[in-house]
Parts: C-alpha cells; structure tokens; sequence
C-alpha cells in the first residue's frame, strides 16, 4: 500500500522515459531529415550539388504569379473540407448511434471509402465525374438536368475535389464522433429525458459533450485539408491550368522539375503558415477541453 | 480477453519481422562468365514493351544473361526517381531515359558510363548522338526510332471532305471550320493529360526557327523570350484560337490521351496535334485504322517555310556503379540493340513510329502512311529538331500556361509573358550564365 | 393510430437512410466492380453499365498472374510493412500520450506540439535516403517501417491523447496505491482502456501504410521490395490505361485492408461500447 495522493509519488507512475521510443523515432527519421532540408531550402540544389544562395529560393517562391492562385486553394480546401466533415459527420454519427435499422451495415459503408487507396478513389471520381457519360451527368440528364463539367470547368474544379475529399474522409470524422458520443454517460442523456425531444438532447447533451471529437475531427481535417495532395493529384493534377493549384501541388511540381531547393524552400513556407493557423487554434481547443 | 490476444498478437508479429525480412537486401554477387542478372529500369507502358522485346531477343541470344525490369512512372514523376537513385548511387544495371535537356539534367559526366570510344557507337547517328552528349562524352543508345511532332489528321475525313493538306496556318483554320460544318470534331484536345496540350508551341519550333534563325541561341543565352518574339508567340494564339473558334471537343479539358487516339482512328475527330509514337498505340487499338492515318508538320506563317518538328525520344544508359561482369554485359547488350539483329528485332517486335537512328537501318517495306509521310520531310530537308534538343532551357509549367490558354483561362500574351518567367526560373534552378 | 403513423414514419425515414447509403456510398464501389468485369476495349468506354460478358474472374486472374504472380510478393510484402509500423505506432504514441497528457506540462506541451508539426511537414525524400543508407537499412522493410512510423506516429498520438481525456485519473492512482508501476498501470489499466482509441488508429493507419504509393517508391525500391499499390502502375501509364485491368488490380489491392477491417470492425463498434468509460 502505498499514501494517496501524494504529488511526487503519482508523479513517478508517469515516467519521462516512455516519451522516449516515440521521440527518438521521431528525432532521427524525421526531424533530422526535416533540418537538413532546411539547409537545402538555402541551396540551390540539384540533387548531386548544393550550392549555397542564401534566401534567393524564397524569394523565388514568393513571387511566383502563380502563387496566390495557390494560396487562395489551399484556404477554401482546408476550411471547406474540415468544415464539411465536421457538420456532416456529427449527425452520421448520431444517426449510427441511434438505434436506426442496419447500424452495422451503414457503419460498415460509411467507413469502407477510407480503406481504399486515395489513387483509386480519385481515378474512380473523375471518370464517375466525365463530362459526357459520367455518371453524375448521366443522372443530372436523366432528370433534365444540365450536364456540368466537374473537374474540366475551372471556377468548379476544386469544388469537384472537395466533395470526393470529404465522401472519402468522412469515415474517419464519423468514427471520432462516434466514439466521443458513446463515451457520454447515460446519466446525461437521462437527464434530459424527461423534459424533450431530439433536439433538446443533441443541443444540450451531444453537442457540448463531444467537443474534445469535435476539436480533434476539426484540427485533423483541418491540417490534412491545408496540406492536401493525393486526391488532387490524381483528379486534377492542379488543373486545368492553375485552377485547382494548391500549395503542396505547387511545391510538388517544383519539386517534379528538380528545383528540390525550391521546392524544399515551399515546404518551409507552407509549414509556417499552416504552423500560424494551427497552433492558436490548438491551444484554444486545448484550453477549452472538457475531462469527462 | 481478447484484447491481450491482440497485442500478443502483435508482439509475435513484431518478433517475427526479422525472420522474415532476413532475405531482403542480400546481394548477389556477379562472377565473370558465370550467370549475370541485369536490373533494368524502365517507365511503365511503351518504354517498358520495347524494353522487354530487346531483353528478350538478347536472352535468348545469350542465356546467361537475363534482365529483371523495374517499373517506374513515366513523365516527370519518373524524372525524379531517375534522379534520386542516381544521386543515392542505387540505380539499376541500366535504364531507359530521355534524351535531350532531362538527360543534361542527370548531370551525365558525373553518374554516367562514358560510351563514345565504344566500337558499336559508330554506327549511331550523329544528330542523335548530340542528345545524348554532354562535353567530351556520349551516355546513350537510342532503342527508339527518330520522331515527328505536328498533326497526325485521319486522311478518310480529309477524302471525304475534299480537303488539302494545308501548309500555313489560314489554310488549317479553313479546314476546321469545314470539318466544323461537317458536324465532326476540328482539333481533338486531351488536356486531362496535360502534357498533349503543349503540342500546338512546341511542334511549332521549326516556324519558329525558319522565322528567327537564331532563336535557340539568343532564347539560351536570356535575349529571346516568347513574350517579344512574335513567332514564338504563336503556339499560344493557336491554342486560343482553337478555343475561341470552337474547335476542340467536348469535354476535352479532361479528355485522355487514349480518348484522343480513339477519335482520332474512329473519325471522330479530325486532327490531333500529337507526336508519332501514338502510332503504335493506334495500330495495337485499332489496326485497321491505322493505315488510315497520316501525318503533316504543323503549318505556320509561310507555306514555302513548312516542315516538321523533330523528336528524339528516349536511350539506354549505365550508370556508373555497374561495374565488372555486369558493366561487360550491359555494353554487349547496347552493341546487340544497334546490331542488324537488334534493328530486325525491333522492326518485328514495335512499328517504327520515324525514321531509325542507326546508320544502315531501313525502314521495312510495309512502314505505316504517317512514318512515311515523316520520312519525306527529313528527306526533303524540311526538318528541325524540337528546342528541348537545341537548349537546356526549358519552363516545367509549360503545359499548365498550354491548358489555361486552350480553356479560356488565360490570354496568349499574358501566358507567354508568365512562361518566360517559368523559364527564367528554371535557368537560375539550373545555375545558367547569364539569367 | 397515432402509434402506426409513427411507425409508418419511422420506417419511411429508415427507407430513405437507406436509398440515400446506398447511392452516395455504393454506387462508386458497384462502379469499381463493373469497370473490373469488362473487355479492355468496353470498359475504355467507361459506361456505367452491365459488361457484355462478365469478365471479372479473367481480368482477376491475369492481374493476379501477372509478371510471374508478382502480386502475391506485392501482398505479402505490404502487409508485413503494415504489421510492422502499426504495431510500433500504437505502443509507442500510446506511451507517449499516457504520459503527455497526465502531467500536461511545459514539456509535455512542447513534445506534444513538435509532434503536430509532423503532421504539416511533407517529409523530404532525398536526405532521408541518405540516412537510410548511412544506417544501412535502405531498400528494406525495416528502414520502410521506421520512416512510416515516424509520419504516422503525430496522427496517433493526437488521438490518444484526446482519448486519455476520458480516461480518469482516479484509476490510475487506484492501481498505484495497490502497488503497480508505471509500466502495468500503462498496459494492465491504460492500454485496455484506450481500446476505441487504439482500434481507430490501428485501422486508420494501416489503411494508409497499406495503400501508400510514394513512400515505397522512393525508400523500398527494387523488384523483390514491389509493395501492393506499386502493382497499380503496371495498367496506368502516360500513354496507355489498361482500365478494365487497373480497376480489378484496385479491388485485389482492397482485399487487404477490407479484411483488416472486417478483423476489427466488431472491435470498432463493441470496443467502443464496452471500452468507453462511463462517469
């Protein structure tokens, strides 16, 4: 036996040393390979040379007319995408926590899109998605619908993407709300039993009571939206021309054409800015966490 | 219980690993005269066929030496996995690769085998042999034949419309919009894979050339831009005209490459501004098409300044951490490629798509229309090579500024005026005097 | 009365669940399967239509046998890279955020926040293939496993500790006072606790290490190292879509990562019943 709640004592059983396997795995197979980047991204640098040019790079990056095509995607991508899975999943997952008919089948369903391959998932859309017989168009015109060309129009590109990003992760967002919902003991819901409907218990009692889901599902979509890549790819490719541009499909371009100094010097620029927008919102959600 | 299951689960898997990974990474060591296996490094598709036909044909010439190939993506994807494992000395025995400004850039004379003092390189064609040379040295050998960019057109619609093969731009235009009437496809355009948009400024160069002889120099050296050189300019008016005028298909700002061909050989469409390596997928697609075919240098300005752009594709190359048996190997192999016996085999195994880069190498009788149609331009001396041949200068986003151009996007002065910058871009990444 | 009208309304609402399920996550699978059962030259086409003749078992077996069954090397080799990393990622993020977020320091915030950070940077290929070799590990699995787990490590440590949040303190000090150290409190109370939290990482992150296309291609180059996504390149390619061969190759590279999840889906579901913790 030993006393209660001794601070020293308790602060043995959480040792420093479990920190250990993740940072040092962490330290050597991503930061040190991420420093010595950083010191490219002040190189120019073609793989079998680096010569040292100081911020030229940067400025490079930074007055690329393309740029801010690029920038303005990147915003409407992460706040879009982590905005959508957000308001999407939350009912889905109240929906699979109901005591709706096939639970297990829709759960099942709304989850298998993030096991297949993003390639595929994103060859898969983009045919569904053909101006002429697609599928999408082929249903629109069997309603009487206009065609729309998804991903060949530019001002609707991105937008195309977006939906195919959200269908494919909405899974994920689901799974964490769900399992924020369950956590919430019976008592809550109980409590309000008596007084109200659905509503009542989804304002009052889901929606506060999942907000550590909620922070976690918004942070997550957020930062992948911001450094999205795969599904671009291999819809639009960025295209047509530079309209559905992010980014990360710019810096991958520099990088495709071996300007690897360039490139690495985007990298740079893209992990402060999205470093300026998380951390403040982190440490809000972290300040506003809720311990059940 | 189970969920201890589970992580004794994962633990034995974890114990298990280093059994299982204990044969990854051995290397087998060659010994001279014994059994040599090459690795062979080559892109997916075209490449990868013509690969495989050669290796064969030498394995079962020489039964000790077999080929393992390793698939990589084609286009620039490619490009830096070429790059990479070169710089990280793990390339395979041999590779296929671009010529060209992309092989300037694997900095040859540093990771290439040197193979210009090899006998069999004699018979390789000079103009051939400048794209694969950097200073003293020569790195490749071509297993391609010598290519036309310009418009491949389907010659059944041309019969049935009456019409001429044009030889200046105002002639082209006159036949799209009597194809346009006709209610067929003008100009098939695939920009859903973008690289089959810039056709339309780069099969232009040999206007641009016959224009402004010097343009390759002056354009490497940072005096000639595509903004200031009207010539130059044009490849973006066409692809805007094309727009303006209704020209291309529906759908085409996502159509495929294959979708083109398909037109293309169904009559569907009437031109398709293409290189003449998309022969041999028509004739594997669609045989009987193919004879249906031809090919003319994209018109410019002046109808007695016309010929065709050309393309010299891709080469054999070793690195240089081949070495012994299977450098021997390697080079015996590249000797058997330029061979008779080698060019047999090719003539057997894939159509020649242009005239063969080998001294002494005929063309077979039965050569499809459009080769012979290339043909008779470099024999009438109305050829040139394409700029990436005459220029390590060469903007990545070109066709990105093609496809914003050809939807609409972008207008031809703003796209020339923001390519330049590409390029100047590219040429401070590259470290060129003078930019 | 008012009981069937309710009832009635139920069921109508069931139906529309239902109609609306299937079309937004059916169709595009039905697609897949469809585009596999074709000709080379129909399913260029890309109708969504029923294929002339059912072609799917063919086009199956020659992406199967393709290249010497170079597939089942593909499998095998994905899955162990799988196996491997995900295991690692839970013990190790699952130690690092049990420990993070109880103490909640200045430490712990500054490890926590340099791990977010590895969810923003794309990793840069060209020196961590230098380390690989310098550590003698490049083009094979192990130096693979390390680097997947490295990028995948922030991701689960993320979740963890947001699910350590409901996991109260008073349990860990319960097991402290009954005498247990950090290290069966960690794996005796916490682990089984975290149980959701490790089922969504594990499925989560096996599903991307799987399906992983760039990383193999740079760190575990080689024919003998060909991983499952790899196999995808042989039907596209700049000049040529095999499609009726890539979209089969598509559903034998799924087959992986849907038995892992019907592995853990009862897990998904009843772990996140049984294990959440209640009050």
């Amino acid at each position: 036996m030993r006393k209660r709640g001794s601070k020293t004592a308790l602060t043995m059983s959480y040792p420093n040393w479990f920190y250990l396997p993740a940072v040092i795995t962490f330290a050597i197979f991503f930061i040190w390979p991420t420093l010595s980047a950083f010191y490219y991204s002040l190189t120019r640098w073609t793989i079998f040379d680096a010569t040292f040019i100081g911020l030229e790079n940067y400025a490079q990056f930074l007055s690329d007319p393309m740029l801010s095509i690029g920038l303005k995607n990147t915003f409407i991508y992460g706040i879009l995408t982590s905005g959508l899975k957000t308001v999407l999943a939350l009912p889905l997952a109240v929906l699979l926590t109901s005591g709706i008919r096939f639970k297990g089948f829709y759960r099942s369903l709304v989850f298998f899109p993030v096991l297949v391959s993003t390639i595929a998932v994103g060859i898969t859309f983009s045919i569904l998605m053909q101006p002429n017989e697609g599928l999408f168009n082929v249903l629109l015109a069997s309603v009487g619908a206009p065609r729309v060309d998804w991903l060949g129009n530019p001002r609707l590109a991105l937008f195309s993407v977006i939906f195919v990003d959200v269908w494919k992760g909405i899974g994920i967002a689901t799974v964490i709300f769900m399992a924020g919902i369950l956590a919430i003991p019976q008592d809550y819901f109980d409590a309000v039993r008596l007084e109200g409907g659905f509503w009542i218990k989804f304002r009052h009692v889901i929606i506060p009571l999942v907000r550590n889901s909620t922070f976690t599902v918004i942070l997550l979509s957020f930062i992948g939206g911001l450094r999205t890549f795969d599904l671009i790819w291999a819809m639009t490719g960025g295209g047509p021309g530079f309209a559905s541009d992010v980014l990360t499909s710019i810096i991958y371009k520099q990088y495709q054409a071996g300007f690897y100094g360039l490139s690495t010097a985007g990298n740079v620029i893209l992990f402060l800015m999205v470093t300026i927008l998380v951390f403040p919102l982190r440490s809000f959600f972290n300040s506003r966490e809720i311990e059940v | 219980m189970k969920k201890t299951g589970l992580f004794i689960l994962m633990l034995l898997m974890l114990m298990a690993l280093p059994s299982l990974l204990f044969a990854a990474g051995k290397e087998d060591a060659a010994k001279a005269g014994g059994p040599v296996k090459l690795t062979y490094l080559v892109a997916s598709g075209t490449d990868q066929t013509q690969a495989q036909v050669m290796a064969d044909a030498y394995t079962a010439l020489h039964p000790e030496v077999t080929f393992e190939l390793e698939l990589r993506p084609g286009g620039a994807d490619g490009d830096n996995i070429v790059k990479t494992r070169l710089a990280t000395e793990e390339m395979t025995d041999l590779f296929y690769y671009n010529a060209g400004s992309l092989l300037v850039a694997l900095n040859p004379t540093e990771t290439l085998v040197d193979l210009a003092d090899e006998p069999f390189m004699d018979v390789v064609d000079d103009a051939f042999k400048m794209t694969v040379a950097k200073g003293e040295g020569v790195f490749g050998v071509p297993n391609q034949t010598a290519m036309g960019g310009g418009i491949l057109y389907n010659k059944k619609i041309y019969a049935d419309l009456g019409l001429r093969v044009p030889k200046t731009w105002a002639e082209f235009a006159a036949n799209n919009e009597k194809i346009k009437a006709a209610g067929l496809t003008p100009v098939i355009a695939t920009y859903g894979d973008s690289w089959t948009s810039q056709l339309f400024v780069l099969a232009d160069y040999y206007n641009v050339q016959a224009a402004v002889p010097d343009f390759a120099e002056s354009y490497t050296a940072n005096r000639a831009k595509y903004a200031n050189t009207p010539a130059a300019r044009a490849g973006f008016d066409h692809l805007k005209e094309g727009f303006d005028k209704g020209w291309y298909q529906s759908g085409f700002a996502t159509a495929k490459y294959n979708q083109g061909l398909e037109m293309l050989a169904t009559g569907q469409g009437a031109h398709y501004p293409m290189l003449s390596f998309a022969l041999t997928a028509i004739k594997e697609n669609w045989p009987g098409e193919v004879e249906n075919i031809g090919f003319f240098a994209q018109p410019g300005a002046s109808a007695d300044k016309n010929g065709a752009t050309i393309w010299m594709l891709s080469a054999n190359y070793i690195p240089k951490t081949t070495t012994g048996a299977r450098l021997a190997a390697a080079k015996d192999f590249f000797a058997f490629i330029v061979s008779p016996e080698g060019i047999a085999t090719m003539n057997a195994g894939f159509p020649p798509s242009g005239p063969y880069l080998v001294k002494g190498a005929k063309l077979p009788a039965d050569v499809l229309p459009a080769v012979n149609d290339i043909s008779s331009y470099i024999d009438g001396g109305h050829s040139a090579p394409a700029l990436e041949f005459l220029s390590p200068v060469k903007g990545p986003r070109l066709e990105q500024f093609c496809v914003a151009v050809g939807t609409g996007q972008m207008s031809p002065e703003e796209a020339a005026a923001n390519y330049d910058k590409d390029v100047a871009n590219q040429a401070k990444q590259l470290g060129l005097a003078g930019w | 009365m008012n009981k069937r009208k309710r009832s009635l309304k139920a069921s109508l609402g069931n139906i529309i669940v239902f109609v609306l399920m299937i079309a937004v996550f059916v169709m595009p699978f039905l697609y897949i399967i469809l585009m596999a059962s074709k000709s080379a030259r129909e399913s260029a086409l890309m109708r969504f239509s029923l294929p002339e003749t059912n072609l799917l078992f063919r086009n199956l077996g020659q992406v199967v046998s393709f290249r010497d069954y170079e597939m089942f090397r593909a499998l095998f080799n994905s899955t162990l890279l799988t196996l491997g990393a995900v295991s690692l990622v839970v013990v190790f993020a699952a130690l690092f955020a049990f420990v993070a977020q109880r103490k909640n320091d200045r430490i712990a915030t500054l490890l926590m926040g340099v791990l977010v950070a590895g969810l923003m940077i794309p990793p840069s290929v060209v020196p961590t293939i230098s380390l690989l070799r310098t550590l003698g590990i490049y083009k094979t699995l192990y130096g693979m496993i390390l680097i997947d787990v490295a990028l995948f490590l922030p991701f689960a440590a993320m979740i963890f500790r947001t699910a350590m949040t409901g996991i109260p303190r008073d349990l860990d000090e319960a097991s402290y006072i009954d005498g247990a150290g950090p290290l069966s409190i960690f794996f005796q109370v916490i682990l089984p606790l975290l149980k959701p939290a490790i089922v969504t990482v594990v499925v989560t992150s096996s599903v991307n290490i799987f399906n992983d296309f760039v990383g193999p291609l740079y760190f575990l180059p080689g024919a003998k190292n060909v991983t499952a996504p790899l196999t995808l390149y042989n039907y596209i390619s700049q000049f040529k879509t095999e499609w009726n061969l890539l979209f089969a190759n598509v559903l034998v590279v799924s087959v992986i990562p849907l038995l892992i999840f019907i592995f853990f889906q009862r897990q998904l579901v009843s772990g996140m019943m049984g294990g959440a913790v209640k009050g």
